[in-house]
């Protein structure tokens, strides 16, 4: 190592900082940055209104500022890319730390709709029975702080008191989702990472029905999250420490030898052990995010436990931000060492199908079946990441678009199929519902439909679409895999709507409850996007090629 | 001093940190695991930025700090709040979802 050369050149940065006192500013490009200022500032102002606000007047006043915050975010993407960001005038922004690019735009705006549907369910209030005075309650803890069955908690539903901070925590984390997919250096990604991440861990411990299991999802996802995040952090200064530099751009040029070898560089570069395990424990990170197998085993447990609105926006939107960001890492960063990551990834692509279909079949609660297909779709998306070419990307771009909507819906669905108890989860509960409620019914089966891929469903526009680009790409046996495992997990799919349809419902089965306008046009929204991008696909596998080319 | 040493440490650390996640028992002492292993990251930050000669990973480890302290307020409210739940922080408790 060259110590004594580089430990004066540390010393002159001290040094020159005490001649010269003047410090650049850096050039920030507000204006490309719009979508998430204009989310964090209305988090910051739903704060404001959670302290200054009347406790009558908050509901409505959150709702508004996350909802106007949202679309004024989606209309900055939306005059972004309708300016050329997306394609010509694509670039680096904030001094190399933001890419403004397709990819980034194009899943800025799926994750902004995906939030407008899940705050719409946030803010439903007509499922719950209402309040001791006669006020309408949602799906959150009275107050979180107050023990579970504890008099502190039963004075508080009394008081008609609500953890409208929700939104404002809703609002962060969208701001950390909008940043992670855009991050062009590994410091921006973790911190963007933790900025999503933090508000989720607190929103899963908030439900107001069956709070001991809500708490309980909220420490395994806090804990495993937090040790998923130290795997990426370690990653972040291994790669560093290989090629002196975060930025991914850079890292591209080090990896591929294009960047001049400097003294101080030539002592680390030669290391291909640091640019090795700081890659593969860059990949735990995300791979956790994304919940891959071996990876996934904080999701059914959380997703079970979770309020579920904020199980279908976890579900959707994390994904969404997450396989942007392992896209940008893969294809920008390390695209030099895709000889070294495609056979680590094939493997747990394939782990991740087949694990997720056939651990599906066993399920007998709802919401933990939803999440062992969720785990089964981190795989076929992961089958679209491993094309390694401009079709994978548009790929896996379509394919997240059409599942965070069945996602939301599914979900959304799931919150009306109540008994006493709140929501009836368990599968047997579930007999009948077709005779009971015939529209519920054939609206949820429409989801599964689109998740087991069948034909006329936003499902499996999206699935061909990966497949064909993985096929293209030299994978066929991952594609078989993947055709494979989707036959099992039609199975267990067609299974619960048969159990819906063609079974007699049980006298004290679970009503269905009926919902405001705000969880109807959530599951409304949920039905047009999968029947739009399984009918007419054209225009939007369009859209997704065009914002497929990531920028350096 | 070799810094290249100051690398193994970090390492150790690292391993240290992870190992206790693993096997043990009390979501505080996990939680502390894994603040130990985002100090192991700030070390390796440190060093290779010694060894590379810029400030970038200094930089990087102030970031890590205000994040790992933003993770500390997250996650002790949840461990306090599920310990006064049931008068326990053992993760082995915490079972209520096992098939």
């Amino acid at each position: 190592m060259t110590a004594p050369a580089t430990a004066a050149a540390v010393h002159t940065l001290w040094t020159a900082a005490g001649d010269n006192p003047a410090i650049p500013a850096p050039h920030i490009e507000y204006g490309q940055l719009s979508p998430m200022l204009v989310v964090l500032g209305a988090a910051v102002a739903g704060i404001l209104a959670e302290a200054f606000l009347p406790r009558r007047a908050r509901y409505t006043g959150q709702v508004a500022i996350a909802l106007l915050g949202l679309a004024g975010a989606f209309a900055a993407v939306v005059a972004l890319a309708a300016s050329g960001h997306a394609t010509t005038r694509a670039g680096l922004a904030a001094m190399g730390a933001v890419a403004v690019d397709g990819p980034a735009l194009f899943l800025q705006g799926v994750i902004l709709l995906v939030a407008v549907v899940a705050v719409l369910s946030f803010a439903e209030r007509r499922l719950e029975p209402r309040g001791a005075d006669g006020a309408p309650v949602d799906a959150f803890a009275p107050q979180g702080s107050a023990v579970p069955g504890s008099d502190q908690e039963k004075a508080a539903a009394r008081a008609g008191f609500a953890t409208t901070e929700v939104f404002p925590l809703t609002l962060f984390a969208v701001a950390g989702m909008l940043l992670f997919p855009a991050a062009s250096d590994l410091l921006t990604m973790f911190v963007a990472l933790e900025v999503f991440s933090l508000p989720l861990y607190l929103l899963c411990a908030l439900a107001r029905r069956r709070r001991l299991l809500s708490q309980e999802a909220a420490v395994k996802y806090f804990l495993l999250g937090a040790f998923a995040s130290a795997f990426f952090l370690f990653g972040t200064a291994l790669l560093y420490g290989y090629a002196g530099t975060v930025s991914l751009g850079g890292i591209a040029d080090v990896v591929s030898g294009k960047a001049p070898v400097t003294p101080a560089l030539s002592g680390t570069t030669g290391n291909d052990a640091l640019l090795l395990i700081g890659l593969a424990m860059l990949a735990v990170g995300l791979l956790f995010k994304v919940g891959a197998v071996p990876f996934h085993a904080w999701t059914p447990d959380v997703y079970q436990g979770a309020p579920t609105p904020v199980t279908g926006f976890m579900a959707a939107a994390t994904k969404v931000a997450a396989f942007g960001a392992l896209l940008r890492l893969l294809y920008v960063a390390l695209p030099g060492m895709r000889w070294d990551w495609r056979p680590v990834m094939w493997g747990v692509a394939i782990l991740t199908m087949v694990a997720g279909a056939v651990l599906a079949v066993t399920q007998t609660d709802v919401k933990r079946l939803l999440a062992y297909s969720s785990i089964a779709h981190a795989g076929f998306i992961l089958t679209g990441v491993i094309a390694t070419d401009r079709a994978g990307v548009s790929s896996v771009l379509f394919y997240l678009a059409a599942y965070s909507f069945v996602t939301l819906g599914a979900f959304a669905v799931v919150t009306l199929v109540r008994d006493a108890g709140g929501e009836a989860t368990h599968l047997s509960r579930w007999a009948g519902l077709g005779r009971r409620s015939p529209l519920v019914a054939a609206v949820f089966a429409l989801f599964l439909l689109a998740f087991a891929g069948i034909p006329l469903t936003s499902g499996f526009t999206g699935k061909f679409a990966v497949f064909q680009a993985a096929a293209s790409g030299g994978a066929v046996p991952l594609v078989v895999v993947g055709v494979l495992s989707s036959a099992v997990a039609a199975f267990f799919y067609i299974r619960v709507i048969v159990l819906m349809f063609f079974s007699d419902p049980k006298a004290d089965g679970p009503s269905v409850a009926v919902p405001s306008p705000l969880t109807a046009t959530a599951i409304g929204l949920g039905v047009l996007v999968t029947v739009v991008l399984g009918l007419l696909p054209q225009y939007f596998l369009d859209l997704a090629d065009k914002a497929s080319v990531f920028v350096r | 001093m070799n810094p290249v040493n100051y690398l193994y440490l970090a390492a150790l650390l690292f391993t240290i940190g992870a190992t206790g996640v693993l096997v043990r028992r009390n979501a505080i002492v996990l939680f502390m695991c894994v603040e130990l292993m985002l100090n192991a990251s700030n070390l390796a930050l440190v060093t290779f930025s010694r060894l590379h000669g810029n400030l970038d990973g200094q930089v990087i480890a102030f970031f890590t700090m205000v994040v790992a302290a933003a993770e500390v307020v997250v996650g002790l409210a949840i461990i306090v709040s599920i310990f006064r739940t049931r008068h326990s922080a053992s993760v082995d408790d915490a079972n209520l979802m096992k098939l």
